[in-house]
């Protein structure tokens, strides 16, 4: 089973529309949309929903207003901030450590269990795909990543499957490190702009800090022609393998309205460049076996 | 005024909206709260005149002081303590900082050691005031960068703060405690599904709101429709176009180059301030 995960550092740089590509490509494969907070590859699979599960994680103070005196003993020990003058707590600043609950001395707070979000196992017509939704403005979007990926791991094993896709999140920080844990490949898709490969680099250095082998699409690729020319540069001196660069092409929002994959859009450069660059994942990566 | 400026999709133009605005403006101050991926200094071009260290309390145990009686394990939630055979195990990357552990040892055997998670660093542009976090690599929790970042608000100008994309605890601490929220979004399915998202998170929150349609003529209506079916105000539209898209790569704010959008984004702030002035 090989493991593939798409990010990007900075957001918007078209890891979709790629993650969609590959369910589209790639045979026996299950796909894990990681992106929990904002996920948006079932809009491009079709999707129908097999099976949803609670999940439940970590926990949120609440005040028992008959029970307090006012001691203040919940407010002194927070380092959140999230004790309110009348020792209710505001639940949006709570981090669920429990301290003003241990600290209480009537007992008066208790620690309720949050329900953070779904986690869906749904059937497209590339195969099966789990994806999530955490729930508004909650916390341990990692967590819910790593379930997102173990349920895509035991379709995988059950099956047989070869592949497991996952379209990561934005950024470096919980939900991206849970996203690329122990994978087999990162493909890194940066857009040529300054701000892309600033964002790049830093995800970068991340798969390094995590020792996960990294590889590069750039998408868009001729919005400027200069900051492409650097970004080869860089991979090149970093030892790092560019697997293709994508030519910006207006069929591809075409194709999200249409809820397909660019693959299956119509016959476009998009596509060809993307039918290659699987090629090379499979190559590689068939190399290690 | 504190504006922020937020979007569940990444890569939708908040940073563009929040350089620009703040460029139009002048005499304000920026706040790059998306520690996790800051850009705002590649537009202002900032000196920077000071730079600190971030930092979360994180406990060490004094095994000389330590009897191994497993109450730090009680306390915290976040499984950071273990104590196997009478001896406690810290896992700092699962740490939060509540610093429960410490106060509770009964024998007083844990103290808290610094460690450094992101940097902050002031500088200016001009009239304008920049402060932006970065969380260092290979770290997972951003709020207590965003929160470090915040601490530098000056209620006396008009503040603009550059929110990380999507709708859990980095977004909410960003966005929290200020007066106005931008949503930024592209008209695509993949745009609007995740404004959807972005409108929950900040409605939950209870802060008056607006959205900017950035590439405006790609994609398709249904985010004018639903914006006007849920009576939220289209603040600005930003229309997609090459020359936009290259300016943005190489760095360089829209103004600087079509300098006819100065005006357009005075006039945002001014439907802001309507808004905020005669609310619904």
């Amino acid at each position: 089973m090989k493991q593939i995960v798409i990010i990007s550092g900075k957001g918007g740089t078209g890891k979709t529309i790629i993650a969609g590509a590959f369910a589209a490509l790639a045979r026996d494969k299950v796909m894990a949309d990681c992106d929990v907070d904002a996920a948006d590859l079932h809009l491009i699979l079709n999707t129908e929903i097999k099976e949803s599960h609670i999940f439940k994680s970590g926990v949120t103070a609440y005040t028992y207003k008959k029970r307090c005196e006012g001691c203040g003993v919940c407010k002194k020990v927070c380092r959140f901030n999230a004790v309110r003058e009348d020792f209710t707590i505001d639940p949006v600043s709570c981090e669920g450590c429990g301290f003003c609950s241990f600290a209480c001395p009537q007992n008066a707070i208790e620690m309720r269990t949050n329900n953070s979000g779904e986690l869906f196992i749904s059937e497209t017509r590339f195969g099966p795909l789990v994806h999530a939704r955490l729930g508004i403005a909650e916390e341990n979007s990692g967590k819910l990543v790593s379930l997102v990926r173990q349920k895509a791991k035991e379709i995988a094993k059950e099956k047989n499957y070869k592949w497991i896709i996952i379209d990561g999140s934005p950024g470096i920080g919980c939900p991206v490190i849970a996203s690329i844990t122990g994978v087999d490949c990162a493909v890194i898709v940066i857009e040529p702009t300054l701000s892309g490969l600033h964002d790049a680099k830093r995800v970068i250095g991340v798969t390094e800090h995590f020792k996960v082998p990294a590889k590069i699409i750039i998408n868009k690729y001729d919005l400027n022609c200069d900051m492409t020319e650097k970004i080869e540069c860089w991979s090149k001196d970093k030892n790092i393998q560019v697997l293709g660069k994508i030519i910006f092409d207006k069929a591809v929002v075409k194709s999200i309205v249409e809820g397909k994959t660019i693959i299956e859009y119509s016959n476009n450069k998009v596509a060809n460049t993307l039918c290659t660059i699987w090629g090379l994942i499979e190559e590689e990566l068939e190399k290690e076996d | 005024m504190i504006i922020s400026i937020a979007s569940g999709k990444g890569g939708t133009g908040k940073t563009t909206v929040a350089v620009n605005l703040a460029l139009s403006l002048g005499d304000v101050q920026l706040l790059d709260c998306d520690v996790e991926e800051p850009n705002c200094h590649i537009f202002i071009k900032p000196v920077f005149e000071s730079r600190h260290a971030v930092f979360i309390p994180v406990p060490v145990v004094n095994q000389n002081k330590c009897d191994g009686c497993g109450r730090c394990q009680e306390v915290c939630l976040y499984n950071a303590v273990a104590v196997v055979k009478k001896e406690v195990l810290i896992f700092p990357e699962l740490c939060h900082g509540c610093g429960s552990c410490t106060y509770f040892c009964p024998h007083r055997a844990i103290e808290e050691e610094k460690k450094e998670i992101g940097v902050i660093e002031i500088g200016k542009n001009g009239e304008i005031q920049f402060v932006h976090g970065k969380l260092n690599v290979g770290m997972m929790m951003s709020p207590p960068v965003i929160r470090a970042v915040k601490k530098h608000i000056n209620k006396k100008k008009t503040v603009i703060i550059d929110a990380p994309p999507g709708t859990s605890c980095p977004v909410i601490t960003a966005i929290k405690d200020t007066d106005f929220v931008i949503l930024v979004t592209e008209p695509t399915p993949f745009g609007l599904n995740d404004l959807l998202l972005a409108v929950e998170v900040v409605r939950k929150l209870g802060i008056s709101f607006g959205v900017i349609i950035n590439r405006s003529g790609l994609g398709n209506k249904k985010t004018d429709e639903y914006c006007a079916g849920e009576n939220i105000p289209i603040l600005m539209r930003i229309p997609f176009s090459k020359k936009i898209a290259g300016i943005y790569s190489r760095g360089d704010p829209i103004i600087k180059a079509l300098p006819e959008y100065i005006k357009e984004f005075r006039e945002l702030y001014k439907k802001i301030e309507q808004i905020k002035v005669s609310p619904g």
